[in-house]
């Protein structure tokens, strides 16, 4: 009972270990950009685009052109996170600013 | 009890009213006090009139090296090219001169306006644009030097003068004066700056071998030759490159939001002189 346990246990976790390793699609990399696209979109709206977050665009779709969707879907995951910490701080600033105005 | 309580009550709500209104009204003359007052009690030792020479007023040795500069301008060329082209009619036969009052000469301490028609800041620089739109020219890029000589030698005209920003009572105009402190306040880029947190938290201080300029009369000697640029800088140069440094992307030059920042700062300079065109390392 105990080793039946501990086989499907050691499968389970195999499977998972090789999902998590396979290489990522060219849909992957499509769903992460739209993703971090959309977030980027909202920072502009906002008038707050960073720099880092367009390098980080631009470098997920030259690694998906080259063919590398690993890179390119990390690529992407990290220009989403770039954009939604540039909302944060867009939302942040909206009151925060009158705190450092010269009284 | 209760009717004390619901005392209570109201007058917390009429103070907290009263905060929130304290905290939106826009009063551009309390600003420009407290702004001025600012800059003078942390720099007791520096004339007024010296804001205007930026990191030159807080560093004695960079003082000295511009000064040893200043024998021979570097912006000299921008001054000479910008009377030329000053002087050369389009193809209209009209002339930028005939675009502003007294013929363009000595009215920089003017810019930035508020145009009452639009309801939006008018620029020296977008006004110079305005004026060949008008006569059939294409427009120059903000952010070059042909915009740079014509600014320079039109401050140059204007040295001395006395900046005199006007603020009407007009809600538009105090709308674009707040959107202008807004940004100018507000934190930005990724390595979360805001103008203020450089140029009035700072101001004097080194960021790398920089030396960070007040931001009181920091307008007043633009366009500036920068030696980092090796050439002439606009105003709307100047506030691009300050966003691509703190990582930020900029705005497009002359964005609504950069002439209202332009209109809030030099009214905060207000009565300082024009010392433009200038030179900074």
């Amino acid at each position: 009972m105990m080793m039946r346990r501990l086989v499907a246990i050691t499968a389970v976790t195999l499977a998972t270990a090789t999902a998590a390793l396979a290489a990522a699609s060219e849909a992957d990399f499509k769903v992460a950009l739209a993703a971090a696209e959309a977030a980027e979109k909202d920072a502009g709206a906002l008038k707050n685009r960073w720099t880092v977050t367009e390098d980080a665009l631009a470098a997920a779709r030259k690694a998906a052109a080259a063919g590398d969707f690993d890179a390119a879907v990390a690529g992407a995951k990290k220009a989403e996170a770039l954009a939604q910490a540039s909302i944060a701080q867009a939302k942040e600033q909206q009151e925060a600013w009158r705190d450092a105005v010269v009284r | 009890m209760a009717r004390v309580l619901s005392l209570c009550m109201m007058a917390l709500l009429a103070a907290l009213a009263g905060h929130a209104a304290a905290a939106d009204a826009i009063d551009p003359g309390s600003d420009f006090k407290a702004f001025r007052d600012y800059f003078i009690k942390r720099f007791p030792d520096v004339p007024l009139d010296d804001f205007v020479n930026g990191p030159y007023s807080m560093d004695a040795d960079l003082r000295k090296q511009w000064q040893a500069i200043d024998d021979f301008p570097p912006y000299d060329f921008a001054v000479d090219r910008g009377k030329a082209m000053f002087a050369t009619p389009f193809k209209s036969g009209k002339s930028y001169g005939d675009c502003f009052e007294n013929k363009g000469i000595g009215i920089r301490q003017n810019y930035p306006y508020f145009d009452e028609a639009t309801g939006k800041v008018v620029t020296l620089e977008l006004a110079l644009n305005r004026c060949r739109e008008a006569n059939g020219e294409e427009p120059y890029s903000y952010v070059k030097d042909e915009m740079a000589s014509l600014t320079a030698y039109m401050a140059f005209t204007s040295r001395g003068k006395r900046f005199d920003i006007r603020i009407p009572s007009d809600p538009r105009a105090l709308a674009a004066y707040q959107k202008g402190e807004e940004y100018f306040y507000t934190r930005r880029g990724q390595l979360n700056f805001s103008c203020a947190s450089c140029h009035v938290q700072n101001p004097g201080n080194h960021i790398r071998t920089e030396v960070l300029a007040p931001a009181l009369g920091i307008l007043a000697a633009m366009p500036i030759y920068r030696s980092e640029w090796n050439g002439m800088g606009t105003i709307s140069r100047r506030f691009v490159t300050c966003n691509s440094q703190v990582r930020g992307v900029p705005l497009a030059p002359q964005d609504e939001l950069y002439r209202d920042v332009e209109y809030f700062l030099t009214y905060m300079g207000n009565g300082l002189p024009v010392a433009g065109p200038g030179a900074r390392p």
